[in-house]
């Protein structure tokens, strides 16, 4: 590729990428009311599409070969039980991954 | 409260909810700089891609359409896909990011999964402007991810010592993002069926193909529920 087909093809990305995230705000201006199947979505999408991101994140995780999904497994219960006892966001964040860095580091 | 004191208490009640982004960004904008370092680029691609595109999956795949042969509409296509939950995010955001001002068009601008995320499920304490809380975590974000990037671009090379597991940081934080979403509501309908269709999509689909699947299966379904689940969320709603 030349620089000004690899300007372009970002440029298509970048193009792309901020439709996405204009086109619900130019789609359904404000002022008008937005319709009622919409807000209905958007109180209710945030909770699947965080389940959706959930599973993206371990879309690679195999249960079948090498580890099993076991690091992962047992990471996420370490995340949930911190966030169950303390609810501080950034220690079961922090306690989940050091659990995995030392699982597949050091015992897979 | 003077302008600059808005500004100073906003950027700090901000600070906080991005450390885990600093920490994931950090290491996935370093990996990915390497990537185009390795791959034949300067350190200029990836710090001025993560500026201006600064959407991590799509900047990973936007390194392979730049090795590839020229072809403009792909790229587009492929971007468009991609990035299609960005709409989601919008729909959710609609009243949020409006009324800010300038500002909007930023948040707009930003709105990656983590700036998203964050905005969201936040309770912004009181007395603290919104417009620029929101404004500082898309703020915060945006710089770690570009100074992951460029510093992985300029030292890619150099870098020796065990980073193996640290990406699972992005899992930790989604699933506790999803906790607190599940905490703050009374009905996880929504909760359950995002989770069962990613997986059945996951399952028939595989990991590189699940996604848009998965999103017209879950807007499917949603809707399908509409009348039910609506009538449920208010009645919990009015106890």
């Amino acid at each position: 590729m030349t620089v000004t087909q690899q300007i372009i093809t970002i440029g298509m990305v970048i193009l792309g990428t901020m439709l996405t995230r204009f086109i619900p705000f130019l789609v359904f201006p404000a002022g008008k009311p937005t319709p009622e199947y919409i807000r209905y979505l958007g109180k209710v999408l945030p909770a699947a599409v965080f389940g959706l991101l959930v599973v993206y994140c371990l879309k690679n995780v195999s249960l079948f070969a090498g580890s099993r999904g076991i690091p992962e497994m047992l990471s996420i219960v370490v995340v949930v039980g911190l966030h169950l006892w303390k609810r501080q966001m950034l220690l079961s964040i922090a306690g989940g991954t050091i659990c995995y860095m030392l699982l597949v580091q050091l015992v897979f | 409260m003077s302008r600059k004191m808005k500004l100073l208490s906003a950027m700090k009640a901000a600070f906080p909810h991005t450390i885990p982004i600093f920490a994931g960004f950090w290491f996935l904008g370093m990996t990915y700089g390497i990537y185009m370092n390795v791959s034949g680029f300067s350190f200029w691609y990836p710090m001025l891609m993560s500026l201006t595109i600064f959407a991590g999956s799509m900047e990973f795949v936007a390194v392979n359409l730049l090795l590839g042969a020229f072809n403009p509409l792909q790229a587009f296509a492929m971007t468009l896909m991609i990035n299609a939950r960005h709409l989601f995010y919008g729909i959710s955001m609609l009243d949020k990011y409006r009324g800010n001002g300038l500002k909007d068009i930023y948040l707009i601008f930003g709105m990656c999964d983590e700036s998203f995320s964050i905005n969201y499920t936040a309770d912004i304490p009181e007395g603290i402007d919104k417009g620029w809380f929101m404004f500082f975590v898309t703020l915060f974000n945006h710089f770690y991810w570009f100074f992951g990037a460029t510093l992985g671009g300029i030292f890619g090379s150099l870098i020796h010592f065990n980073t193996e597991g640290l990406d699972f940081v992005m899992t930790a934080m989604f699933v506790v993002i999803f906790m607190e979403q599940w905490m703050k509501e009374k009905n996880h309908v929504s909760a359950f069926v995002g989770i069962g269709v990613s997986l059945l999509c996951l399952i028939a689909f595989g990991a590189e193909n699940f996604i848009i699947p998965a999103m017209v299966g879950i807007l499917g379904v949603l809707t399908l529920v509409k009348n039910p689940l609506q009538a449920e969320i208010g009645r919990v709603g009015e106890r």
